[in-house]
């Protein structure tokens, strides 16, 4: 069993969003970087929950980033990852990502691609189904349940009106939201480990630039919020219908 | 320069997003659009009222299967001599859109949440707390268009259906079973919503939140540690780790309004906030809001809308 589990770096959840230069970059100053949720908690989770209950195998982690995302790579390391990549880029867009990963996983024989739901600061949803698209494999979106059966898996997805539950034969591409795993924490031997496991760094693939953010915007401030008393608590419902206009 | 839609039309009824969705890609195209779909769906000739000229059905494909469906969109894509291609940003979107530009190297617009300026499309970033401009540089372009984001078109006509007959090649990917949820309107396509958090202190509690939601015809929603908890299903939780919803109205009552919780609310039309805490953090992002105790304000709510359902 050998697992490919795709990490991104992510703004902390709380951090402050703000931008610099004209409003062309993100203002990291200040702000602490987490690996994104979704890879952590529920790709790279159940990617170690499978080889363990197989007792063989590999989970290797990919990130296409600079250095500075090497902390963060060590986080998967220390939860249990076996071994990480690095693609030395800074990523500037979805295509270019998994082009990176495409070119990496190609011949490595990979019998289970595991992205995240999607990155919490670009949402995009997109760089697991493009890895796939490259690779020729099937691709389930925001799978929440895997299990494999030998070389047959069955995974879960969330549809409008209820779950929808489908079989696909290894190798294939997911990407996992909320119920695939429970959240693990690090000890201290999986972070004293982590030091000591394989970082590999390799160099970028050439790719062409189809998209660029050229710049960002915050939402307008809201207005002040109106205040009803609760004893006239109806009059929420009133003003919801004649002023907001919205029920 | 030609424009393609592909949409999920399975089931009795004409999907919300897949209406908007031909609204979109006819309104960026100037005039009629053809649109690409697959499965059983009926009144597919409807769609002429969004925009649509002609609709091209895969009827044998069931399952969202990608790459079958990629194959379909750029087999239709190339036929018609398209560089625009308009897909929606949901469950199945996600499945084959990034597909699609990944095969033609395309640049992608995950998540459009309005009509570009020149090739320059905006969309939600950093959760919903931002927006991001991505200008798209190749000649082919995928763009998804968000849920919620554009009016849907009221004309007149009727599409021809037209049945795709080439081969789509077989299905790597098979439904199983679907398990129904018994749930009403599916969150994502609410227009209202009411939500809950751990001010309820129990899910016994839940019976005025979905008498209310109810009466005012929209779905109900939960903060993550009531989900967590077991009071809710999962796929009621909101926020940046559950759904992202943007209806026009959201009703949050006894959620502290924490900032995991706004990232997937923020983008609602009007925010109303019941909170027994005058400090509770989301009166900040509300419109309007009460401050007192749940179990006091919910049954004067209902009351209101029960009288508002008789006027109307
Ligand atoms: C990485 C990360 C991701 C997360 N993702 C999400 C997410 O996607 N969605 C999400 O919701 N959370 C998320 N969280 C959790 C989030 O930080 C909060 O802990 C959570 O939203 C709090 O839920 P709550 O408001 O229901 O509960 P609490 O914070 O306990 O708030 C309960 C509120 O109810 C009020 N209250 C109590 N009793 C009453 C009463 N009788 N009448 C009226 N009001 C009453 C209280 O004043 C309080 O404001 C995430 C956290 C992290 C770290
Ligand atoms: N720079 C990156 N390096 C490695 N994996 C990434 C990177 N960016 C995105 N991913 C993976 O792709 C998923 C979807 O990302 P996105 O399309 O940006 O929402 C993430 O959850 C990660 O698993």
């Amino acid at each position: 069993m050998k697992i490919l589990v795709l990490l991104s770096q992510v703004p902390d959840t709380t951090a402050r969003i703000a931008f610099t230069n004209g409003n062309t970059q993100f203002d990291a100053s200040g702000v602490t970087f987490i690996v994104n949720p979704y890879d952590e908690w529920y790709a790279l989770v159940r990617a170690l929950e499978l080889k363990e209950a197989v007792g063989a195998g590999s989970v290797t982690t990919i990130t296409v980033g600079a250095a500075d995302t090497e902390a963060t790579i060590r986080k998967g390391l220390a939860i249990g990852a076996d071994e990480a990549v690095r693609v030395d880029v800074q990523p500037t867009e979805a295509l270019q990502v998994a082009e990176q990963v495409a070119a990496y996983a190609k011949d490595k024989g990979f019998d289970l691609i595991l992205a995240g739901k999607e990155t919490i600061d670009h949402n995009g949803g997109q760089v697991g189904a493009m890895v796939a698209e490259l690779l020729d494999l099937p691709y389930i979106a925001l799978a929440s349940k895997l299990d494999l059966n030998g070389t047959t898996a069955t995974v879960e997805r969330d549809v409008p009106g209820g779950v929808e539950v489908m079989e696909v034969t290894l190798p294939f591409a997911l990407s996992a939201a909320k119920g695939m795993a429970e959240q693990r924490i690090p000890n201290m031997r999986g972070i004293m480990a982590a030091r000591t496991k394989p970082l590999t760094v390799i160099p970028a693939a050439v790719t062409d630039n189809v998209a660029t953010t050229k710049s960002f915007e915050l939402p307008p401030p809201k207005g002040a919020v109106k205040m009803i008393p609760a004893e006239e608590a109806g009059k929420l419902i009133e003003l919801l219908h004649t002023e907001a206009k919205v029920i | 320069m030609s424009t393609i839609v592909f949409i999920d039309t399975r089931g009795d009824k004409l999907p919300k997003a897949a209406q908007e969705a031909v609204t979109y890609a006819s309104k960026l195209a100037g005039g009629p659009v053809t649109a690409v779909t697959f499965g059983n769906g009926s009144n597919l000739e409807s769609l002429g009222a969004q925009g649509a000229s002609k609709v091209i059905v895969a009827r044998g494909v069931i399952a969202v299967d990608g790459q079958q469906l990629t194959k379909l969109v750029t087999d239709v894509a190339a036929k018609e001599g398209v560089t625009t291609i308009v897909c929606v940003q949901d469950g199945t979107g996600k499945a084959v859109a990034p597909r699609v530009a990944a095969k033609l190297k395309a640049g992608h617009v995950a998540g459009a949440i309005a009509l570009p300026e020149g090739n320059t499309f905006k969309r939600n970033v950093f959760s919903g707390k931002a927006q991001a401009f991505l200008e798209v540089t190749s000649p082919v372009k995928v763009i998804s268009l968000m849920p919620n984001s554009i009016p849907i078109a009221k004309g007149e006509g009727t599409a021809a259906v037209e049945e795709y007959s080439g081969d789509l090649g077989p299905a790597r990917i098979t439904v199983k079973e679907v398990r129904k949820a018994g749930v009403g309107i599916p969150l994502p396509e609410a227009e209202i919503v009411v939500s809950a958090g751990r001010g309820m202190k129990g899910p016994e509690n839940w019976g005025p939140i979905e008498e209310l939601a109810q009466l005012l015809g929209g779905a109900t929603a939960c903060s993550r540690p009531v989900a967590d908890m077991h009071w809710r299903p999962h796929h009621e939780h909101v926020g940046q780790t559950g759904v992202a919803i943007r209806p026009n109205c959201y009703i949050a009552i006894g959620i502290s309004g924490a900032i995991q919780h706004l990232a997937g609310v923020n983008q609602s039309k009007v925010i109303a906030v019941i909170n027994k805490d005058p400090e509770a953090p989301f009166f900040k992002a509300a419109d309007y809001g009460i401050v007192g105790d749940a179990f006091e304000v919910l049954p004067k709510l209902i009351e209101a809308a029960k009288k508002l359902n008789a006027d109307r």
